[in-house]
């Protein structure tokens, strides 16, 4: 019984970390959907470009922290150049537009880096400080860098939130949201300010991706498939909500970490081996999309809907 | 009206011609290409159904096309290769999830409705990923064409092409009509603007989602002939690029013009073929031609040439 809980623990830990990545993703997803109107499906891009980034320069300069530091640059830097050339004349568009520039964006940079770093798989290795593990509980280890990544993404988080709710830019940014023209008129800058919001989601997804690549395949259209569970994830926290972001993001995390190993044998105990094995996976890859339809038929606009304008 | 009777008269013409124009030019390659674009045509068309009429921008219309797929290669697979069996599993199985899936999504509106058909298609995607019984990932064959009884061999090529053909002009035509009737009206009156259409007594509702689950079933018969040709079904036919694809195509031949999408289909997988014959990273020329229609001529080739047309007049 005893490793039953500690083996619920460390999956109910996986499962956070997880969600921590999706909330480095979403968070950038969530502020541009929200602030600008602007779906962005090449936002799962710039995380692949991250981790693309952080496991060469790691590989040419063998600092884990020069890489990061060169994948949030790198990808920052793509995030800015991709806004000045195809977003700007996009904003005013129909989100169908919008659907279809940023596809056309990701298929591009899919098959850039397919040139650039070649078909295969990359890997990273875990940086030596971090490769250990550590007591959470006495007699339950788990891996470091796993709880580094969920304390990254924790202290994103209380740094995202303080940018916007006690600084003169998260102040601007709210009023952006509410009412883009009324800004613009009082004098700021709003071009200037879709960019430096499209460049901090740009920042994180990168940061993501670097994150993840020691403990992912780094590969092309690594972006694709968290791109929609990210979208999954703004579309259950609400569009634009950092708070909403955050929480869906965790539970999306842990729902599908549990669902994929506890399903199985949560339904061998009343259903036989066989049926079980079939069911198990099945149902496990398809719940956190029941999720969301349970979670948008009762609530059309997702936990926390953007205030009406 | 016109010239888009004009328009349809000259596409299915072409379209008629070319098993015989390619078997005189001993090209039967062009057959399978041509299949291929016939069978996208119907999938473009049913998106353009709900698109173009009832607004709706369906990101997840290529499960549609998985679900018609499986229905023909679960059936092969227990041994039922009766066509009728097989087809009739294709059309009832997509309408029933099309209802479903219409039935969450329809409530919603503008992103969400984009984002919830997106997560619907992934979903069965992931479901499709997850039968291993069904190849799984690695997807499975299908050991036979669709039998209907001796009377029309689906493994000749060119009656393959006519049946996709005959399927695309009767979808179209029947696309066409329903567009022109009351049911059509009020779906472009919701489509227009819902507040009003509510307002003067129309559950919205109820006509979205059928229309819906029209799009879904026509989706689905495009499944079950692409399982035909290909002999073969895999997840990868409902993942979220394919989605996209239909997309690309009713936008590059014109949304809400029926017939333009047809000329979507024929210019993108036509542009597939040729580029991936240039090089194999094609995509990186197919991304940035997007990404310049979508700016540029964002009515498609049919809303140009429509709107040089209506120019003077307006």
């Amino acid at each position: 019984m005893n490793i039953n809980i500690f083996f619920l623990l460390e999956q109910l830990l996986n499962g956070v970390q997880f969600g921590v990545m999706l909330f480095l993703i979403s968070a950038g997803l969530t502020l541009v959907f929200g602030i600008m109107n602007l779906i962005n499906l090449a936002h799962g891009v710039l995380y692949m470009l991250g981790a693309y980034i952080c496991a060469s320069v790691i590989q040419a300069s063998g600092s884990f922290l020069v890489g990061v530091a060169a994948a949030i640059v790198g990808s920052l830097a793509a995030g800015i150049v991709i806004e000045l050339v195809t977003f700007r004349p996009l904003y005013r568009r129909t989100h169908l537009d919008q659907v279809l520039v940023t596809f056309g964006l990701t298929l591009f940079f899919n098959e850039l880096v397919r040139i650039i770093w070649g078909p295969t798989a990359l890997y990273a290795a875990v940086p030596a400080a971090l490769s250990g593990q550590i007591d959470i509980l006495p007699g339950a280890p788990y891996p470091t860098y796993r709880l580094v990544i969920i304390g990254t993404g924790i202290l994103a988080a209380v740094f995202l939130y303080a940018l916007v709710s006690y600084t003169r830019i998260g102040m601007l940014i709210r009023a952006g949201a509410s009412n883009r023209v009324m800004v613009e008129a009082l004098g700021v800058n709003i071009k200037l300010l879709y960019t430096f919001i499209f460049g901090l989601g740009a920042a994180l997804a990168a940061l993501a991706g670097a994150l993840a690549g020691p403990i992912l395949a780094i590969e092309s259209g690594m972006g694709n498939g968290m791109l929609i569970l990210a979208l999954v994830v703004i579309v259950i926290g609400g569009i634009g909500s950092i708070r909403g972001a955050f929480i869906a993001s965790i539970l999306v995390g842990t729902v599908d970490t549990l669902g994929r190993t506890m399903l199985r044998p949560l339904f061998a105990t009343f259903l036989s081996q066989a049926t079980a094995d079939q069911a198990g996976p099945a149902i496990a890859s398809m719940l956190i999309y029941l999720l969301m339809a349970f979670i948008l038929f009762f609530r059309p606009q997702g936990l926390f809907p953007p205030r009406i304008r | 009206m016109q010239s888009r009777t004009v328009v349809a008269a000259v596409i299915f013409t072409a379209l008629a011609l070319v098993p015989s124009v390619a078997t005189a030019l001993n090209q039967s390659f062009y057959i399978d290409v041509g299949i291929r674009i016939l069978i996208f045509a119907i999938a473009a068309l049913s998106l353009d159904l709900i698109l173009g009429y009832g607004g709706m921008v369906s990101f997840g219309h290529a499960a549609f096309l998985g679900i018609g797929a499986y229905a023909v290669g679960i059936l092969a697979y227990f041994g039922v290769h009766n066509g009728l069996a097989q087809f009739v599993a294709a059309i009832v199985v997509s309408t029933l999830a099309a209802l479903f899936i219409g039935a969450v999504s329809v409530r919603t509106t503008g992103v969400y409705f984009i984002m919830t058909t997106l997560a619907f298609g992934q979903m069965l995607y992931f479901l499709a990923v997850s039968m291993s019984k069904f190849g799984g990932d690695d997807g499975m064959n299908i050991s036979s064409t669709s039998d209907f009884g001796g009377w029309l061999d689906l493994h000749n090529p060119i009656v393959l092409y006519y049946t996709c053909f005959c399927f695309l002009l009767g979808f179209a035509v029947f696309s066409d009509r329903l567009v022109g009737s009351r049911f059509g009206m009020v779906l472009r009156a919701i489509h227009m603007n819902e507040q009003r259409a509510v307002a003067i007594g129309v559950g919205s509702f109820r006509y979205k989602l059928t229309a819906f689950v029209i799009s879904g079933a026509m989706c689905g018969v495009s499944g079950a002939l692409l399982a035909n040709q290909a002999l073969f079904v895999s997840p990868a036919i409902m993942h979220w690029t394919r989605s996209g694809e239909i997309l690309i195509m009713v936008i590059l031949g014109g949304i809400g013009t029926l017939f333009g999408p047809i000329i979507g289909a024929v210019v993108y997988l036509l542009l597939e073929s040729t580029l991936s014959r240039i090089t194999e990273h094609w995509e990186i020329i197919l991304g940035p031609f997007l990404i310049i229609v979508v700016l540029f001529a964002h009515r498609g080739m049919l809303g140009w040439i429509a709107e040089r047309r209506r120019a003077p007049t307006k």
